[in-house]
């Protein structure tokens, strides 16, 4: 037996003696997504059990290094992880924009004083981060934001606002990108910068949405003094983290259809509808479109690990986490659109207990910034076009 | 498994590809069609099939063949979309070595070292109505005295205008719609009451149209078992249908890799046509629908060989997903080719014709996407 095969035996037998059985359930409500920080609050017993034994192996991370808290697992084994806990259909234990998006930056771009500091505490859940990128006039078009970082001794004042920043009212921390050189092209006089959210002048405002809940802000910054060291890689370069922060926030949002995925569409909507006499949904149109959504959903799950394999063999296309992020984005919609359609007079329920005060329509709404978010669709398409096809212009 | 190729498969890939972009670009289909040759395809390039090892791909070493899988019939299948190139890989190479090697140890020493050569060809007869449906086959397979009077007609026998062995499925028992009752037989298309008549089809591919009247046959014919040839006939349909994905794999990018350079050099309005967003965002996302079609092809194959109880799943999703891109290479790859992509002159149109074929080839997408609804339970 190779190595690869113990350990998934190993994996296999702890996650079904250490993952409570309420932590294998799909995440239908708010609460049931542990984002860790200063204020956090686990909403049950068995969520803190499942979060402390995952972090206790370094498992909220399992590919970081260990020094940083992580798992110190290598690729196949952390797809193997991967692998047994979708098996039994394990809710990640920490949801981070830490974990998904800084810490890979971190981990790149880094210097050792800011790698310790940080990434274990967020390996720990102990510090809940949000991301200051987009501006009211600097949204897919990024690299015209205009939050002015001026230098004042070993800080910089920072002033301006952003948008968009998601959780920012919870988070404790953020990672920021901050104009230092104002006279530069636009490009190359950015920074990227971390900062405590209490720093005095940082304010944040919820934004309502058509979901009828807030996960987004607008966040202020008046005069907020930041040291210079917590810039992270060369100052003015901070474009180059920026990038490859987003493939990972893209790669992210790409997978967003997949977690909790668990039973054929297909079986959730005869639930919900009904079976004619020879077992088949009860609604021909519907099952032909379910039946193509789930011909689409499985080749881009075979996609997903071809660019992983890719990736590991050295023959991936940095841009192609766009062609990811914009057909996975996609997809999650049109998956949401059949759930509302066999979901039926149901799924229009708005305040009720029964209807978990309308998750369904608020899931519905919230997937269609999907492919709005960390660029959109077009832009996406317009980087394959560019990058990938080597087409002529702009 | 890793789902890209690995070093003996890139080898594999790069031979095929040498050969075939050398000696049978689509000029050689198109000399083929326009001469309206007897058969169809070029012998000699068999013979060097043969000799490259590809004709016995799947043949056990045993057998004189070079005993490989699915996947590396994939390779060569995408190749073969390339270039559109008329060989009887598909039908012989196969699926009725995947056939055969269901049968007994006196018919594969029989058939499988002759395949191997090159020097014998075999189709394999399943379609009956309109649309692939193979649980509804019909012709009838009637015990008579040691052996069988076979009487039905068959459509849509890829290479069987030329084939020197029929593999064909018959009912034995059961009716129409059941699994149970099928028998595979392997046939001598020159035996009494066969009439074969070619069909010239969209694509100017082979295929035929096979008449079996009271065809009588011996015992020794039959393949596998009697009324128990279901599922060696779904494993024969499956590693075809995983075949075709990769055809469609191939056609599709090669006519999109011909219509990216077309972008990059046709000028409208002063300008290159590849400027233009709204041309850019559909080759990004026929680019997409490409490559998410690689790899569940891939994929399939994969599973195919790993004899995973989940490949049948794989290949639906296969099939479906390939079948649609097709489409969508086609349609996308003659629109923005404008005028000239309608013309017989431009290659672009004989891809369009071949991706028809290959979507109805073994179960177009509607009937792969309800295959996988059926499988799981909905």
């Amino acid at each position: 037996m190779s190595d690869l095969d113990q350990f998934r035996r190993d994996t296999r037998a702890w996650l079904d003696s250490n993952c409570p059985p309420e932590m294998r359930k799909p995440v239908t409500a708010d609460e049931d997504v542990f984002w860790g920080g200063r204020n956090t609050k686990f909403s049950s017993e068995p969520q803190r059990l499942w979060f402390e034994r995952m972090r206790d192996k370094g498992w909220t991370v399992p590919d970081w290094p260990k020094q940083y808290g992580g798992g110190g697992l290598d690729g196949a084994e952390a797809k193997v992880l991967r692998e047994e806990m979708s098996a039994i259909g394990a809710r990640p234990p920490l949801s981070s924009f830490g974990i998904w998006m800084l810490g890979p930056a971190l981990l790149k771009y880094g210097n050792e004083e800011q790698k310790q500091e940080h990434l274990p505490k967020i390996a720990a859940g102990l510090i809940r981060w949000c991301q200051g990128y987009s501006e009211p006039n600097a949204g897919s078009d990024l690299a015209s934001l205009q939050t002015r970082a001026e230098s004042d001794g070993d800080d910089y004042i920072i002033n301006g606002q952003k948008i968009w920043t998601s959780y920012a009212n919870y988070a404790d921390w953020i990672f920021c990108l901050v104009r230092t050189d104002g006279t530069a092209k636009k490009h190359d006089g950015i920074s990227f910068i971390l900062f405590d959210m209490t720093s005095p002048g940082v304010s944040t405002k919820p934004i309502l949405l058509i979901s009828g809940k807030s996960p987004f802000c607008e966040t202020f910054f008046d005069n907020v003094r930041v040291p210079k060291i917590r810039v992270v890689g060369t100052v003015n370069r901070g474009w180059d983290v920026a990038k490859y922060l987003l493939q990972h926030e893209r790669a992210m949002i790409s997978g967003m259809g997949e977690r909790g995925a668990g039973r054929p569409l297909g079986q959730v909507a005869a639930d919900s509808i009904g079976v004619d006499a020879e077992g088949q949904l009860d609604d021909a149109m519907l099952r032909g479109q379910i039946a193509t959504f789930e011909v689409d959903e499985a080749a881009l799950s075979c996609a997903a690990e071809r660019a992983v394999d890719l990736a590991k063999a050295g023959q991936g296309h940095p841009a192609f986490s766009s062609a990811m992020k914009y057909y996975g984005t996609e997809l999650n919609k049109r998956r949401h659109e059949i759930l509302m359609s066999a979901g039926g007079i149901d799924a229009l329920e708005w305040e009720s207990p029964r209807s978990h005060e309308g998750a369904k329509p608020r899931a519905w709404l919230r997937t269609k910034a999907n492919s709005i978010e960390g660029g959109t669709s077009e832009v996406m398409l317009g980087i394959v076009a560019k990058r990938i096809l080597d087409l002529p212009g702009a | 498994m890793p789902l890209i190729l690995n070093e003996e498969q890139t080898m594999l890939r790069d031979s095929a590809r040498g050969f075939i972009g050398d000696k049978a670009p689509i000029a050689h289909f198109r000399q083929l069609r326009d001469s309206k040759d007897a058969i169809g395809f070029s012998k000699e390039h068999w013979k060097t099939f043969a000799e490259m090892g590809f004709a016995g791909l799947l043949v056990p070493e045993a057998y004189g063949g070079s005993g490989l899988g699915a996947v590396e019939a994939g390779v060569i299948m995408e190749e073969i979309g390339r270039t559109l190139m008329p060989s009887p890989f598909f039908a012989t190479a196969v699926l009725a070595v995947t056939a055969l090697r269901g049968g007994s140890e006196a018919q594969q020493a029989a058939y499988l070292p002759k395949i191997a050569e090159g020097a014998l060809l075999a189709a394999l007869a399943v379609d009956e109505g309109t649309k692939h449906r193979p649980s509804n086959i019909a012709m009838k397979a009637e015990r008579s005295g040691n052996g069988f009077k076979l009487s039905g007609d068959k459509a849509f026998v890829v290479d069987g205008h030329m084939a020197d062995l029929l593999i064909v499925a018959a009912r034995s028992g059961g009716s129409a719609g059941e699994r149970e009752g099928l028998t595979l037989f392997a046939i001598d298309p020159k035996a009494k009451g066969i009439a074969i008549e070619r069909t010239v089809m969209v694509d100017a591919h082979n295929a035929a149209r096979i008449v079996f009247d009271n065809v009588a046959v011996d015992a020794d014919s039959v393949i596998g078992d009697v009324d128990q040839g279901g599922a060696l006939l779904d494993r024969v349909l499956n590693i075809g249908r995983g075949a075709v994905a990769a055809e469609m794999v191939g056609l599709s990018d090669e006519v999109f890799g011909r219509t990216v350079t077309y972008l990059k050099e046709r000028k409208q309005f002063g300008k290159l046509i590849g400027e233009f967003q709204a041309l850019q965002h559909r080759a990004a996302h026929l680019y997409t629908e490409i490559e998410v079609t690689r790899a569940a092809a891939m994929k399939a194959l994969q599973l195919l060989d790993a004899d995973a109880p989940t490949a049948a799943a794989a290949v639906a999703v296969a099939k479906a997903k390939a079948g649609t891109t097709a489409t969508l290479a086609v349609q996308e790859g003659v629109q923005m080719h404008g005028g000239m992509g309608m013309t017989d002159q431009f290659d672009v149109g004989l891809f369009m014709k071949r991706a028809r074929v290959c979507q109805e080839l073994l179960g177009d997408s509607n009937f792969h996407a309800d295959q996988l609804a059926r499988m799981k339970k909905y």
